[in-house]
């Protein structure tokens, strides 16, 4: 604490928190810079088509997809933080569904085999996963299971060496691209939580059907697959993790995405915020800047307040993870807050810009759009509120 | 297979450290079993005994962050705790001593004034206010009326304060002025005005903060010496903003430490009370954590010595009305409850002092050019 001189604001310096190093900050540095020369000028196009397959190889040649993997399996053995670095950084891509495609990539479909997988599993998936050679998604998720994780009907059944596995799984982010699933079975069904199963489905094997691609309010740069799994038969060696600790796994699996899904949030948030700024600033009404009504200014106020809050909640909370502890309660609360915040965030900048806020040319409609799943995806508001509820006894 | 992955217990978030939760243990046990069980009584009487100052005295918890132990920090935990006393008045009071008087003595006196008014107030023996709200001019500083004319040896000082926390039990007031005539900020100055003739003070009715003696004072020709000038004439602007961050901290560090105390008590009642309660709990919660986080992250702001008006402004900002909400809900849920309702009273007051929250909202638009 200073103890003499009067201090005069300092509105532009740096405000880096504690969990971050010059490291980070550099990290920081070369993902936007790619972010911005390489992605963000075709993200218009890939809204309609869909993002292109060399943005994972791209990626992997650079080694943003294997930033807190282990070196000796081509990752760059970065901490915890540094995913929370790339999570907030693709942002800049202005493209929600690329964020997500990738982010499930790195940070929901392959940490479980980095965590539980045998050695052969990691060089089979991880290592490729990581040189962006193969792609991964994730398969909780089924027409008749959503947040319900417990309620999946997808079964595998022993049979010799051999399982075989019926089922169909929803809502699969990279569904159509992948070259392998991470997916939740359930292998024994009399055996509550202990009966469920992770395996690692490689997705040319015969039975497993890519569906459709489905339609949805945002996310559009981002293949999203209704899937079906007819006696697909894997071999014993593609169970990931030990038989009957699939839920548990996947529960863990859970934390490390809405901590993600929450660095996200807030990093578009801002993001639309500073877009938002800059365009009350220019755009004039009744012979006035619009930034110059008092509401406005106020509005900015409160924006800027419940980005800061959902930041800080965030980096506390990743603070406790990366230290070990398991702090599902507010993983949850970050999870939350971030995620309502950004729709909060959004819609206001929506209504800050008018109609052309309106308009798809602004590009403001298509962040409310993509901000809009992150209330509903990796576990909805309803089931986040159940979790800090339950985790205080009530 | 990798092995399950390790748990870690819970350490104290940075800026806290080990020794902070040692000392926060320990006011936590003395609010339960000295304040807390009398704050009923000292909302009836509205008024608590100045005995408690000798108390948080005596265990050297009215000067952590005054002299070579200074720790900042530690103050901070006193206010999270202070606020678990069940009595917004009781911690309004001790907070205006420790947080909002002393520090214009401590950071612009001069040695002499520091051992007159700082020494005894760390010792609990004297007890301080800080006057700077008047009638006509609340966040407006610039309106002060309070006129202090050149005599000899010193000022003779006219005018009226109010809304002065602890006003009637201050043994001095910390007191801007007006030493010129125009009604700028280069003519504000502080005089430390001590308990005496021609100053008279009479306690305010409330919407809450009872057992606090909040005042209207009155100075009618009161003679100051001229040693008791706080800080250079004129500079008396500089005086208020420098400890506007603290202030405002400290508030926001309060709301803090209510909200988790009010939520520890209620979610035992809470139970088998069905979903929409343990939602609105939830909700509740998640609230305080953000604010906590947010409050936490000013803090680490503040004592870095940067400039933290931004992350001050917006802790303020984020928990007072949150507070308020919390306590209102928790009141709803559990009431009638007369511990509920004086949180609730209490509470009510911290979108609107230390700045309201319109105030903040204009203080953070202005940060970004707006």
């Amino acid at each position: 604490m200073a103890a003499t001189d009067v201090l005069k604001p300092d509105h532009a310096g740096a405000r880096r928190h504690f969990i971050f190093n010059n490291e980070h900050e550099q990290l920081r540095e070369s993902i936007r810079s790619f972010v911005v020369k390489e992605l963000a000028p075709h993200a218009a196009e890939w809204e309609e088509s869909t993002f292109p397959d060399w943005v994972f190889s791209r990626m992997g040649e650079l080694g943003f997809l294997g930033l807190t993997y282990p070196e000796e399996y081509g990752g760059q053995g970065g901490d915890y933080y540094c995913a929370l670095v790339l999570a907030e950084e693709m942002t800049h891509s202005n493209c929600g569904g690329l964020n997500m495609g990738i982010a499930v990539h790195t940070d929901m479909a392959t940490p479980p085999i980095h965590l539980f997988g045998t050695e052969e599993q990691k060089q089979a998936y991880l290592v490729p996963a990581i040189k962006g050679e193969k792609i991964a998604c994730l398969g909780i998720t089924e027409p008749d299971a959503g947040s319900d994780v417990s309620g999946i009907k997808t079964r595998a059944v022993r049979d010799g060496d051999e399982y075989v596995i019926n089922g169909s799984k929803t809502y699969i982010t990279n569904g159509h691209r992948s070259d392998f699933i991470v997916l939740v079975t359930k292998t024994d069904a009399d055996a509550g939580y202990d009966g469920f199963t992770l395996f690692i489905v490689d997705m040319d094997l015969p039975g497993v059907i890519r569906e459709k691609k489905l339609q949805k309010l945002g996310m559009h740069a981002s293949d999203t697959a209704l899937l079906a799994f007819q006696d697909v038969r894997v071999p014993e060696s593609a169970v990931l993790g030990q038989v009957g600790k699939g839920f548990y796994n996947i529960m863990w699996e859970l934390q490390g995405e809405r901590m993600i899904g929450a660095a996200g949030c807030v990093a578009a948030a801002q993001h639309v915020f500073d877009r938002t700024l800059r365009y009350a600033q220019e755009r004039q009404a009744f012979g006035r800047p619009i930034s110059k009504f008092q509401v406005t200014r106020h509005k900015f106020a409160e924006m800027a307040t419940k980005i800061e809050t959902a930041r800080q909640l965030n980096y506390t909370t990743a603070w406790r993870f990366a230290n070990g502890e398991y702090p599902v309660r507010e993983i949850s609360m970050a999870k939350l807050y971030a995620s309502r915040i950004a729709v909060e965030v959004a819609d206001e900048c929506i209504q800050i810009h008018g109609g052309a806020g309106y308009m798809k040319e602004y590009d403001v409609e298509r962040v409310w759009r993509d901000l809009r799943l992150n209330r509903i995806g990796a576990g909805t508001d309803e089931v986040m509120l159940e979790v800090i509820g339950k985790s205080f006894g009530i | 297979m990798a092995a399950a992955p390790a748990r870690a217990a819970r350490a104290p978030v940075p800026p806290f450290t080990a020794a902070h939760e040692a000392l926060r243990a320990e006011i936590r046990t003395f609010v339960a079993a000295e304040l807390r069980p009398r704050a009923a009584e000292w909302e009836a009487d509205r008024w608590f005994p100045s005995s408690v100052f000798g108390q948080l005295a005596e265990r050297g918890w009215l000067g952590l962050k005054y002299g070579p132990d200074a720790d900042w920090v530690a103050d901070a935990v006193l206010a999270e705790e202070l606020a678990r006393c069940g009595s917004g008045g009781v911690a309004a009071g001790v907070g205006a001593h420790t947080s909002i008087a002393t520090p214009p003595v401590a950071r612009f006196g001069t040695p002499e004034q520091r051992e007159r008014w700082l020494a005894p107030a760390i010792r609990g023996e004297k007890i301080g206010a800080l006057a700077i709200t008047e009638p006509d001019a609340g966040s407006d500083v610039a309106s002060t009326r309070t006129r202090a004319d050149r005599v000899d040896g010193g000022w003779l000082v006219n005018g009226a304060k109010t809304y002065i926390t602890n006003g009637v039990r201050a043994d001095f007031y910390v007191t801007a002025v007006r030493t010129r005539a125009e009604p700028t900020h280069g003519s504000l100055s502080f005089l430390v005005i001590e308990r005496g003739e021609g100053v008279s003070a009479s306690k305010l009715e409330k919407l809450g903060w009872h057992a606090s003696d909040t005042a209207e004072l009155a100075f009618d020709d009161v003679f100051v010496p001229d040693e008791h000038l706080l800080g250079e004439e004129g500079r008396g602007f500089y005086l208020i903003v420098a400890n506007f961050q603290w202030e405002r901290l400290l508030m926001a560090l309060g709301a803090v430490g209510a909200m988790r105390a009010a939520l520890e008590r209620a979610i035992p009642r809470l139970g088998g009370r069905g979903q929409a309660v343990r939602h609105t709990v939830a909700e509740l919660a998640t609230r305080a954590e953000g604010g906590a986080a947010l409050t936490h992250h000013a803090l680490r702001r503040f004592l870095a010595g940067g400039d933290a008006v931004r992350e001050v402004t917006m802790a303020k900002l984020a928990t007072q009305r949150c507070n308020f909400e919390l306590q209102d809900a928790l009141l709803g849920l559990l009431g009638p409850d007369p511990e509920l309702e004086r949180a609730a009273r209490d509470a009510r007051l911290g979108p609107i002092g230390g700045g309201t929250d319109e105030i903040m909202k204009e203080i953070l638009g202005r940060s970004m050019g707006l």
